[in-house]
C-alpha cells in the first residue's frame, strides 16, 4: 500500500529538497559579534540556523532561502546579507 | 526539542507561516497530531512524496480542518477509552484566514461547540494568498487585493474585517487569544495554555505575507511588530470568560509605551500605498475610527 | 436468532450496535434520521462503546469520519440526498486516502425541487467518487449489507469506503420481518479493525492527504481503480462467508426466472423485489420473462452483467435516476458491459419512479409488453404524466 494512496510514509523527507538554490542574497555571520541569543534561530522560517549546545554555529546553506530575517532581527548586526557569489 | 516542521518546505522566502508554526509547536513537549487546511502552508509542506512534517499530519480539504481534527480527536477519545492507545496526545489544526474566517468557519464553530480538545491556529495573513492574494473576511479595509484592487473609483477593500477572535470567544470556550510571532515569548505562552486547555482553544496569529502585503521579506518580523504597536493587531487573551491584554498592547494600555500612528502601518506595505493619496483621506479616517473604536471596546472588555 | 419486525433504518442501526464502531458521526436528514436516532439511544444507554459525534453538517460529518478513520478508528455515518451532495468533495477524499469508512445512504431524490422521497439520483451522482456501492432490496438486505460493508471496506486488498444504499421510505421506513444474527456472530464476522499507518501512531508519523502533482496523481488514481477491481472478488468472498453464518447467500447480481427468459429487466433496490411479482404474474400468463437484481453498482460487474443478458430478445434497464441530456446511469453501464462483451441483445432504458413516483406491478408489466410488441423506445419514461 506504501505509495498506492496519497499518504507519505516517511516523515521529514522535504529535507531532500534543497531550497538553498532559491537564494540570491546570502547571510554571512560574524561570530565575533554573535552573543548566541538565538533570535535568528527563533525567526528563521527554514530551520537553517545551525545550533549546537545552545550556540549559534552557522547557517545551513543547503536550505537557507536568503530571506534576510535573521540579519534584520540580529540585535548585534552579526549577520550581513551579501550578494550570492560575492562573499 | 526535536524539529517538528523541517526545512525543505516550499513556502516563500520570508514567509511568516513556518515561524508561527515553529513557535506554536515549541509550546508542548507532548506528541502532537496536526491537521492542516488547504492553502500555502499545506501545499508547500506536503508535495508528494516529500513531507516537511515529522509529526502525524492530515490535510483533507479547505473548509474541513476543524472537522477533520474533530474526527481525529474523537478516534483518540474512543480508542483511549477502549484501552487501545495509551499516549497523552495533543491536537492542533492550522488554517489560513480564508480557511478560518470564511469557508471553514461553520466547521470551526461546530467543533468548538462540541467541545473537542484541540487547538485551532489561524495563520492570518489577511487574504487568500495561495491562489494569488484575493480578499477574505480578514482583509483589512482599504487593502488592495486582486479581487478588491485599488482602482480610480474604489480604493481597495470597502469593508472592515470581521472580528473573528471575538466571534470565537462568543462560543465561551476555555481559551482564545491573539498573538504575533515577533513576541515569541507571548505567543509560545499562549500556545502552551491552548494546548493544555481542557477543551477547544483558538489562537489568531498575525502572519505577515511579503507577497500579499508587498514589503521586503526581510521585514516579516518587523511587520508583525508594527501590526501590534499600531494597535491594528492587539495582543490579548480570553481565558475562562476573562479578557486580558498582553505584550506591547498591555504596555500601551498602561501608558508605558506610545501606540504608533496608523500611518506607519499603511506606509510600510504596498497593499495600502494608494491610501496615501489625499483623495482617499476619508478612507484612512474611517480605518482610524474603526481602530480607535475596536481599541476602546477591547479596553472596556479587559476592565469588566 | 428469532425474527424481529423493524424498518430498514432500525435494521442498519442494529447492525451498527452489534459492530460497535469506534466513531460514528451523525447529521439528521430524512429518510436516514431514524438510523442516527436509534443509534443515539444505544449510546445513551451504554449499549455501545462508540464515540458518537453530532456534526454541524454532512460536509463535516464525512470529514470527521475521514479524520477518525485516518486516526485508526472504525468509522461510520449515514446520509441521504442533499446530505450526500453536500459531502461530495469529501467522498473523493475518503476514497483517495483509501479509508474504509462505511456510510448508509437512504436513497432520496436530489433537490430541486425539494422532495423527500425515493430515487437514486443521490448515490448515482456519487458513482465516480471511488466508493463501493451496494443496493438493498429490503430490510433484511439492508441489515446484511451493512455488516458485509465493513468487511469489504476493510479488506487489505480493497481499503475503500462503502456506501450501503437502501431506498428511502420504501425500505428505510417500511416495517418488515427480518432475522438478525447473534451479537457474537456479527462481532466475530467483522473482526477487529486493522488500521494502516494510523495518525495516532505518533512514533511512526505519516502525512495524510499531501499535495499531489502530475508526477504521482495518475498513479494514485490507477491504484484506486485496481482496488475497485479487487473488490469484485472480495464482495463474492465476503458474501460466501456471510452465507455460512447467516444462511443467506448473496451474489453481485441475482437472476429471477431467467433461465429460458426471452425478455429480461434489470433493476436495483426495492424495485427488484416488485419485479419478482411482475415476472410471476406474467409467467402465469405464458410470457417468457425474467428479472435481474443488480446488488453491486460500483465496482460494476461488467462480465456478470453481460453474461446474463446475452442472447435475450430484449433487455430493459430500469433507472431510478436520470443523467439529463443522456439517459439512465445504470443503462449506460449495462450497454457498455454488453458492447464490451459482444452481446447484441436489444437494450431499452426505462426511467421510472423519480422523486418517489409510485411504480406498481401493473406499471412494470408494461416494460415487458413494450419489448414484446416492439414499441419499446431506446429511452422510455415510465409513468410520467404528459
Amino acid at each position: 500500500m506504501s505509495t498506492a494512496e496519497d499518504v507519505i510514509v516517511e516523515p521529514g523527507t522535504a529535507r531532500k529538497y534543497h531550497t538553498g538554490s532559491w537564494r540570491s542574497k546570502k547571510p554571512v555571520v560574524d561570530k565575533e559579534k554573535c552573543i548566541n541569543c538565538l533570535f535568528c534561530w527563533m525567526f528563521c522560517p527554514d530551520n537553517s540556523i545551525i545550533v549546537e549546545g545552545g550556540e549559534m554555529k552557522g547557517i545551513k546553506y543547503t536550505h537557507c532561502k536568503g530571506c534576510g530575517i535573521c540579519s534584520r532581527q540580529c540585535p548585534k548586526d552579526a549577520i550581513t546579507m551579501v550578494e550570492e557569489g560575492e562573499e | 526539542m526535536p524539529v517538528r516542521l523541517t526545512e525543505g518546505h516550499r513556502l516563500c522566502a520570508g514567509c511568516a507561516e513556518p515561524i508561527v508554526a515553529k513557535q506554536v509547536l515549541l509550546a508542548t513537549d507532548k506528541p502532537v497530531v496536526v491537521a492542516n487546511a488547504t492553502g500555502c502552508f499545506e501545499v508547500s509542506t506536503s508535495g508528494f512524496p516529500q513531507s516537511a512534517w515529522e509529526v502525524p499530519w492530515i490535510h483533507t480539504a479547505f473548509a474541513t480542518t476543524a472537522a477533520t481534527i474533530s474526527g481525529v480527536e474523537s478516534a483518540y477519545v474512543s480508542l483511549k477509552r477502549k484501552g487501545k492507545i495509551s499516549e497523552d496526545i495533543r491536537f492542533v489544526a492550522f488554517g489560513g484566514d480564508g480557511a478560518t474566517y470564511d469557508i471553514g468557519l461553520q466547521a470551526l464553530s461546530g467543533a468548538i461547540e462540541r467541545g473537542h480538545r484541540f487547538m485551532y491556529v489561524c495563520l492570518n495573513n489577511e487574504a487568500y494568498m495561495n491562489t494569488g492574494i484575493q480578499r477574505s473576511g480578514a482583509t483589512q479595509r482599504g487593502a488592495s487585493t486582486t479581487t478588491c484592487p485599488s482602482g480610480t473609483c474604489i480604493p481597495g477593500k470597502k469593508e472592515i474585517p470581521k472580528d473573528l477572535t471575538k466571534i470565537i470567544a462568543a462560543h465561551k470556550l476555555p481559551y482564545a487569544a491573539q498573538a504575533s510571532p515577533h513576541n515569541w515569548k507571548d505567543l509560545i505562552a499562549k500556545a502552551a495554555k491552548g494546548f493544555e486547555a481542557n477543551g477547544p482553544s483558538f489562537l489568531n496569529i498575525i502572519t505577515p505575507c511579503p507577497r500579499g502585503w508587498r514589503y521586503d521579506g526581510a521585514n516579516t518580523i518587523e511587520m508583525a511588530k508594527l501590526a501590534v504597536e499600531t494597535g491594528m493587531w492587539p495582543l490579548y487573551e480570553y481565558e475562562n470568560g476573562k479578557w486580558t491584554l498582553t505584550g506591547e498592547t498591555k504596555r500601551i494600555a498602561e501608558g508605558k509605551m506610545e501606540r504608533r500612528p496608523l500611518a506607519d502601518w499603511l506606509k510600510a506595505q504596498g497593499r495600502f500605498k494608494h491610501l496615501l493619496a489625499p483623495e482617499w483621506k476619508d478612507v484612512v479616517d474611517d480605518i482610524q475610527n474603526n481602530l480607535d473604536a475596536s481599541w476602546d471596546e477591547l479596553l472596556r472588555l479587559t476592565k469588566l | 436468532m428469532k425474527r424481529l419486525a423493524m424498518n430498514g433504518d432500525q435494521a442498519v442501526a442494529l447492525s451498527w450496535k452489534q459492530i460497535d464502531p469506534d466513531v460514528v458521526s451523525s447529521y439528521p436528514i430524512t429518510p436516514q434520521t431514524i438510523i442516527v436516532e436509534t443509534f443515539a439511544e444505544y449510546v445513551a444507554n451504554g449499549e455501545v462503546g462508540t464515540e458518537y459525534i453530532c456534526s454541524e453538517s454532512e460536509h463535516s460529518s464525512m470529514s470527521m469520519c475521514i479524520g477518525a478513520s485516518a486516526a485508526g478508528a472504525r468509522s461510520a455515518t449515514a446520509t441521504a440526498s442533499a446530505g450526500l451532495a453536500y459531502m461530495w468533495e469529501m467522498l473523493y477524499i475518503a476514497a483517495s486516502m483509501r479509508l474504509p469508512v462505511v456510510m448508509t445512504v437512504a436513497n432520496r431524490a436530489l433537490s430541486g425541487p425539494i422532495n423527500i422521497h425515493c430515487d437514486h439520483s443521490d448515490a448515482m451522482g456519487a458513482r465516480d467518487s471511488g466508493w463501493i456501492q451496494i443496493y438493498a432490496e429490503n430490510v433484511q438486505e439492508a441489515y446484511d449489507n451493512s455488516i458485509m460493508s465493513f468487511r469489504i471496506a476493510e479488506d487489505m486488498g480493497v481499503r475503500l469506503p462503502v456506501m450501503n444504499c437502501l431506498d428511502g421510505f420504501i425500505v428505510t421506513h417500511a416495517i418488515e420481518s427480518m432475522e438478525p444474527l447473534d451479537d457474537d456472530a456479527v462481532k466475530k464476522f467483522v473482526g477487529d479493525f486493522k488500521p494502516i499507518h494510523p495518525l495516532l501512531d505518533v512514533k511512526s508519523p505519516h502525512s495524510f492527504g499531501p499535495f499531489d502533482m502530475p508526477e504521482y496523481y495518475f498513479e494514485h488514481k490507477y491504484a484506486q481503480q485496481k482496488a475497485m477491481e479487487n473488490a469484485l472478488d472480495v464482495v463474492r468472498k465476503v458474501s460466501d462467508e456471510y452465507a455460512q453464518i447467516s444462511g443467506r447467500k448473496y451474489d453481485l447480481l441475482e437472476c429471477y426466472r431467467c433461465e429460458d427468459a426471452e425478455y429480461v429487466a434489470l433493476s436495483i433496490g426495492s424495485t427488484a423485489g416488485t419485479m419478482k411479482q411482475v415476472v410471476d404474474d406474467l409467467r402465469a400468463e405464458g410470457h417468457k420473462v425474467g428479472s435481474i437484481k443488480l446488488r453491486l453498482f460500483r465496482p460494476f460487474p461488467f462480465q456478470d452483467v453481460a453474461k446474463v443478458l446475452d442472447g435475450r430478445k430484449g433487455v430493459a434497464v430500469l433507472d431510478r435516476a436520470l443523467s439529463f441530456g443522456a439517459a439512465g446511469p445504470l443503462f449506460a453501464d449495462v450497454c457498455s458491459a454488453m458492447f464490451g462483451n459482444s452481446s447484441s441483445s436489444p437494450a431499452f432504458n426505462y426511467i421510472y419512479g423519480l422523486g418517489g413516483r409510485d411504480v406498481g406491478v401493473e406499471d412494470l408489466k408494461k416494460v415487458y409488453f413494450d419489448m414484446e410488441d416492439g414499441t419499446a423506445k431506446a429511452v422510455n419514461y415510465l409513468g410520467v404524466k404528459l
